[in-house]
């Protein structure tokens, strides 16, 4: 009964008029950048925070989320239309959803790719409502040593479980735990890493380095590479699914909706794990496994639905606990900080409108989509012929101006301008620069939580392993490192995320 | 080896962490370390510039005996007027002004691109320019003079 009355709540909170036009104009720009390739949420969100400084925290936080599943339903449109995925996370659906739009069945495809993702969305938003409550009242128990572990826990598993070579996306969540760390020490107000720059004493701000390392930094990787020209010939077709489409997809959109809710609370999992994995499943149990990549509706009901199950269970840890299990959470965590709110477990108790209002804003948010996407599909598709070289000079001045605009300092525009730099130069070296976001959004909260759990040990750092919650969570982290780095696993993991 | 060091992306990705380790290591040795009991404001820094120069030559040892060559392309010129598109933004904001900063950001970030149309870029500038004034300035009210002291 508690849920039912929290979740009236945050309906009553989701449905204002001020959360419900910010949760349209998220879910629309989310949209309109999922389907324009080269363009990222992660550098939208960064890009866009600066705007949400005078719009209160709720509204401000509805509007990011709804950027970022929008993102999820847009990418899935290009997919099928014109075979490029907007997103990572729509490769998969690129393979069936394509075809069928070759066979006319667009229309089908697409309203599939809808449903699927809306039930993934509907069974999420119950998924985090029924689950966040109890883990954020463990997590409020939880003394500094707890805390140090388990972040220490996500931060491992992030990096482990995320793309590339696993050495360096350790390495790169310390650069970003010590990038974290610049500026007055909350202790004894040393500035650290300051170089005497006045602008750097209260640390490097968050909107620099996300900015200038997704957004400048992608700008320059996408001008790098050779520009793919797209042609949509093939008509839509009907956009209602047959009684047979709908009866196939039943099975497939429930088994992606578990898969992608459970891959979505770990930490470090990228959508494009889940809808990997959930087409493989689909493919396994198929009783005709050769229509798979000849238009098997099945291969774009499963992948869509376990992307948008993964994206919603990624808010899970992020809301109770604070740990950000991916780039984009990272993002919102650091949307949460600039508007002042400490996030964690008690983010739940102290401001229950924004806890509530954003997990019901979720399911407000999935159904604007369905509604607005499919009758929509053909202005998105007309938006693909903008070219890149018009886009990217207009997400240079939103970043400029949003950065300028934080602290009205020139400064932190030149500091951008670096992190591009180097995000193009981390990049190139094959370092992820995600893990190296996580790191630097958890590092003044590590330094502190280390600070504290050794004062209250007397300096004893056996504390983290003799406290049994410590210790599971350092027992995890250790397992996963182990298991990861045992060379048959190393070898699939490059097989999966190669 | 296959090829010169200079192309080699682990190599180059251990000697930066553990360049940027060394300089963290290096600035963090006027910080007071302090002990386990009390931590100084050089403690956890020290700790980690430790921890990423040893992870910096572990890559770069990797990189020896693998050699995997650097990935993607380059463009040179986006890598150079991208950058210095938002420095030319920072310096004419506060010498000359909105109109003049955004009015160059715009035209020097498009010049980065593959194409450059003349007169495209000009009416993108203009259409750009105007745009942001609306929103940001008329419609957010952000406090920037337009143009600055002439």
């Amino acid at each position: 009964m508690e849920l039912f009355h929290n979740l009236v709540f945050g309906f009553g909170v989701a449905l204002s008029l001020q959360n419900l036009l910010y949760c349209l104009i998220g879910c629309l720009v989310g949209t309109l950048i999922g389907v324009l390739p080269g363009i990222g949420p992660m550098a939208t969100i960064a890009m866009l925070l600066p705007l949400t400084y005078n719009v209160p925290p709720v509204a401000a936080m509805i509007m990011l989320a709804g950027i970022y599943y929008g993102a999820m339903y847009g990418g899935s449109t290009t997919s099928i239309l014109v075979n490029l995925p907007g997103e990572t996370a729509s490769v998969i659906t690129c393979i069936d959803g394509y075809q069928m739009a070759k066979q006319g069945r667009a229309g089908a495809a697409l309203a599939i790719a809808a449903i699927g993702s809306f039930f993934a969305g509907t069974v999420c938003t119950l998924i985090v409502a029924m689950f966040g409550p109890p883990l954020a009242n463990m997590a409020l128990k939880f003394g500094s040593p707890e805390y140090f572990s388990l972040m220490l826990m996500g931060l491992v598993t992030a990096a482990v479980l995320a793309q590339g070579d696993m050495l360096k996306s350790l390495a790169m969540v310390v650069l970003g735990l010590l990038l974290g760390i610049v500026g007055s020490d909350v202790d004894s107000g040393i500035k650290r890493f300051c170089f005497g720059v006045f602008e750097l004493a209260d640390g490097i701000g968050f909107v620099i380095i996300a900015v200038g390392v997704f957004a400048v930094g992608e700008i320059i990787s996408n001008l790098s590479d050779p520009e793919e020209r797209v042609v949509f010939t093939s008509s839509v077709g009907s956009l209602y699914p047959t009684p047979q489409d709908l009866k196939q997809s039943i099975s497939p959109i429930l088994r992606g909706t578990g898969l992608g809710a459970f891959l979505g609370i770990l930490p470090g999992t990228t959508p494009s794990i889940a809808t990997f994995a959930s087409y493989m499943i689909e493919k396994k149990v198929a009783r005709d496994p050769s229509r798979f990549g000849h238009g098997a509706i099945e291969g774009v009901a499963a992948p869509e639905a376990a992307n948008n199950a993964d994206a919603q269970c990624k808010f899970i840890p992020m809301l109770t606990l604070g740990i950000p299990a991916s780039g984009t959470m990272a993002l919102m965590l650091g949307a949460l900080m600039i508007h002042g709110i400490t996030p964690g477990p008690g983010v739940m108790t102290s401001k229950p409108d924004l806890f509530w209002g954003m997990i019901a804003s979720m399911w407000v948010g999935n159904l604007m989509l369905v509604i607005l996407n499919l009758p929509l599909i053909g202005m998105w598709v007309s938006l693909l012929k903008v070219p890149y070289r018009l886009l990217f000079p207009a997400i240079m001045v939103f970043s400029a101006i949003g950065i300028y605009s934080t602290n009205n300092a020139s400064f932190d525009v030149y500091l951008a301008a670096l992190f591009g730099v180097l995000g193009i130069a981390w990049r190139m070296f094959g370092c992820s620069p995600v893990p190296m976001l996580l790191g630097f959004v958890l590092g003044p909260m590590m330094e502190e939580n280390l600070r504290r759990a050794l004062q209250v040990s007397n300096g004893d750092p056996s504390v983290f392993v003799t406290r049994p919650i410590s210790l599971a969570f350092i027992i995890v982290s250790a397992l996963i490192l182990a298991v990861m780095t045992m060379p048959a696993v190393k070898k699939r993991r490059g097989n999966i995320t190669g | 080896m296959k090829f010169a060091l200079s192309k080699n992306k682990d190599f180059w990705a251990g000697m930066m962490l553990v360049a940027i380790g060394a300089a963290a290591l290096f600035i963090a040795r006027d910080y007071r370390f302090g002990s386990a009991l009390r931590m100084g404001p050089g403690f956890f820094p020290t700790i980690l510039s430790v921890i990423l120069i040893a992870f910096g030559v572990c890559i770069t040892a990797v990189g020896l005996r693998s050699g995997e060559k650097v990935q993607g392309n380059l463009s040179f010129r986006a890598f150079l007027l991208l950058p210095l598109s938002l420095v030319l933004f920072g310096v004419l904001m506060d010498l000359a002004g909105f109109i003049p900063a955004l009015a160059v950001l715009v035209f020097v970030s498009a010049a980065s691109g593959r194409e450059f149309k003349s007169m495209e870029v000009l009416a993108l500038t203009t259409v750009l320019t105007v745009a942001s004034v609306a929103l940001f300035i008329w419609g957010l009210g952000l406090p920037y003079p337009l143009l600055k002291g002439f």
